[in-house]
């Protein structure tokens, strides 16, 4: 008796679905095409209740595959990004060799880094760095952007030609580099030496001292530009062909096309060149070890970065507690940077 | 009329001239090592003539870095490494990024703001206790920590969420209607649909983990363990002025990325187009 009343119900949910989904599927209306889907799926859920008597709900089951979606990655996301970020954090309060019991420092850390001169020269370096890299790179990008965006033959070469820096290994390239510029024997200080008689004494010295830094930047916009020209490039072409029309027939110049079109309309491009180039310059690391560091890779204080400086008090000095207390500075000069490109990037859709 | 005509033209040639000064500025070294890698080390500075390629070009150097470190075990690793990875981050990312593109559950707010919440932040800034995580689960010196390290990026999955979200609802909601299990729909419609940005994020993935420097130097302490870019910067510092040999190392190492990238550069530049304008 149970069981046919059942199979009714069943039969007139049945065909209470089968109606919907034909109105489902002609329906034009996205809002009206929605609340259909819903209800079909109440209709289905309440069918598999009745044949089966399932006790999980539909909204669980939904939940359950959802979550099987996401679970591979965000578990490995969780162990081995979210809780090192918890532990950095904690971490910059403590005083740990990594094997020795823990102890609690609170600021003491943050007051160390005030008096240590190395700190203090990585930090300024590493400022001196971006200062250099971020609007020379910028430039040489949004030139080039611009040059390959005319119809020139050969466009797509040129392209393939600035980018192939940006993936090739900085192991191999650093090392032409410092081959290149070598200050006795290098071609550049060679031809410093014969075209512009630059005397012996004063060839540059490019991997020590001063100069340390000068050719990491410059090093680092060749290695970049083709990167961030790649971005200006489609931001370029997002620009309507109309605005040039009509200034070309209003008789603007190339300059004042580039000052009044081509500048204002890249500005949100810019923007995030420039943030993503500051970011990136914080975390130089290997550039600096390659192009500067002696035989096992130390890097003295006219070349020291924040995270060498991070890397060695780790795992050379194992002072992980202070470690990450130079950590914190390098994340809030990053945040710093990002909180300014979201307060711009609301200010422009206000 | 002529005059401007005259003005176009000598625009172009600048344009040209410009052009060429650049790709040499940027080609050069890479001829350079080229050239260096088949010299012996007293022609590699020779300037007065510099000959390109030398009458008797040293190839012996592409054989002898083979034996000198052990660069085939290198090889290996980084082959490995770089494959496993990739393929992770492929299915891991466009897995979850289905469900948080397509799918409507409970807590996925909450659930993506995790993802958003670590964007900013430098792997430079946490590596450290990072590395104390695993040493205690005893992946030191492991190579399976450099794949645990590298094949859950929150980037994967912003990359592939973004170029999801441009696939209409619709299709998938067809496909519900026709009783398609979410698993199928993800197989069979949206897998197919993201050739684009799967390739985007193989080329990414592939050329992080090749050149990746920092985190092998962290992990991989033994020699068999070692990767391409480890190993060749350990050669690099024992024999400092075996500059030929350098130079042929280096030329190895550049040219399975230069594959890869010169197979889906047109996806590449659009990947990096679409990232950057969102980003």
């Amino acid at each position: 008796m149970i069981e046919t009343s059942k199979s009714v119900q069943i039969e007139e949910l049945q065909s209470a679905l089968e109606e919907t989904i034909a109105r489902a599927r002609s329906e034009q209306n996205d809002r009206v095409k929605k609340k259909l889907i819903q209800q079909i799926s109440r209709y289905n859920s309440s069918i598999d209740k009745l044949r089966n008597g399932r006790k999980i709900s539909r909204q669980t089951k939904r939940d359950l595959i959802a979550y099987s979606f996401i679970a591979p990655n965000f578990i490995g996301f969780c162990v081995f990004t979210l809780i090192p970020i918890v532990f950095a954090f904690a971490l910059a309060f403590m005083k740990w060799d990594g094997s020795n019991p823990i102890s609690f420092e609170g600021f003491n850390n943050f007051k160390r880094l005030s008096g240590d001169t190395f700190f203090k020269a990585a930090l300024k370096n590493t400022i001196i760095y971006c200062i250099g890299t971020v609007p020379l790179t910028m430039i040489a990008s949004l030139a080039l952007a611009i040059i390959l965006n005319q119809k020139v033959i050969g466009r797509g070469i040129f392209r393939t030609l600035a980018f192939f820096p940006y993936v090739a290994s900085l192991v191999a390239i650093t090392s032409v580099w410092k081959l290149l510029f070598h200050p006795s024997k290098g071609p550049i200080n060679n031809i410093l030496y014969t075209i512009f008689h630059v005397s012996q004494e004063n060839l540059p010295q490019w991997f020590s001292g001063g100069l340390c830094v000068v050719s990491m930047i410059l090093f680092s916009v060749w290695k970049y530009m083709g990167y961030y020209m790649v971005i200006y490039l489609a931001g370029l072409q997002s620009i309507p062909g109309e605005l040039y029309e009509a200034a070309s027939l209003d008789g603007a110049g190339t300059w004042d096309q580039f000052k009044y079109i081509t500048w204002p309309q890249l500005s949100s491009t810019t923007f995030f060149v420039v943030v993503m180039l500051t970011i990136n310059c914080f975390k130089i690391y290997d550039v600096a070890v390659m192009l500067a560091g002696g035989g096992s890779g130390e890097l003295t204080v006219s070349a020291t970065v924040l995270v060498y400086y991070i890397y060695q008090k780790a795992f050379i000095d194992w002072d992980l507690g202070y470690s990450s207390a130079v950590a914190m500075v390098l994340f809030l000069m990053v945040l710093i940077v990002t909180i300014i490109q979201f307060r711009g990037q609301a200010r422009k859709e206000a | 009329m002529k005059s401007a005509h005259r003005k176009a033209i000598i625009g172009k040639i600048i344009v040209y001239i410009l052009l060429i000064v650049i790709a040499a500025i940027m080609i050069t070294p890479f001829l350079w090592m080229f050239s260096a890698a088949i010299k012996s080390d007293r022609e590699v500075f020779k300037m007065n003539p510099f000959v390109f390629i030398p009458e008797v070009p040293k190839w012996s150097n592409y054989v002898d870095i083979w034996t000198k470190i052990p660069f085939a075990k290198f090889v290996e690793n980084t082959f490995f490494l770089t494959i496993v990875v990739t393929i992770l981050q492929l299915v891991t990312s466009s897995f979850a990024a289905y469900s948080f593109s397509k799918l409507e559950f409970r807590h996925r707010n909450g659930l993506f703001l995790a993802y958003i919440a670590t964007i900013a932040m430098p792997w430079q800034v946490y590596m450290v206790p990072q590395f104390i995580l695993m040493r205690k689960m005893g992946l030191n010196d492991k190579l399976l920590a450099i794949i645990c390290l590298q094949a859950f990026s929150a980037f994967g999955v912003f990359l592939m969420k973004q170029f999801y979200e441009g696939i209409p609802n619709d299709l998938c909601e067809a496909a519900r209607i026709d009783g398609m299990s979410e698993y199928k729909i993800y197989s069979t419609i949206m897998l197919p649909l993201s050739k684009p940005a799967l390739a985007t994020l193989i080329i990414f993935t592939f050329v992080n983990t090749w050149n990746d420097y920092l985190g092998p130097l962290i992990y991989l302490k033994t020699q068999e363990k070692k990767t391409i870019q480890l190993g060749l910067k350990m050669f690099i510092s024992q024999y400092s002025s075996d500059y030929g040999l350098i130079m042929a190392g280096s030329m190895l190492s550049l040219i399975p990325v230069l594959i890869v990238f010169l197979c889906f550069q047109n996806y590449f530049v659009e990947g990096v187009a679409s990232t950057g304008l969102k980003g």
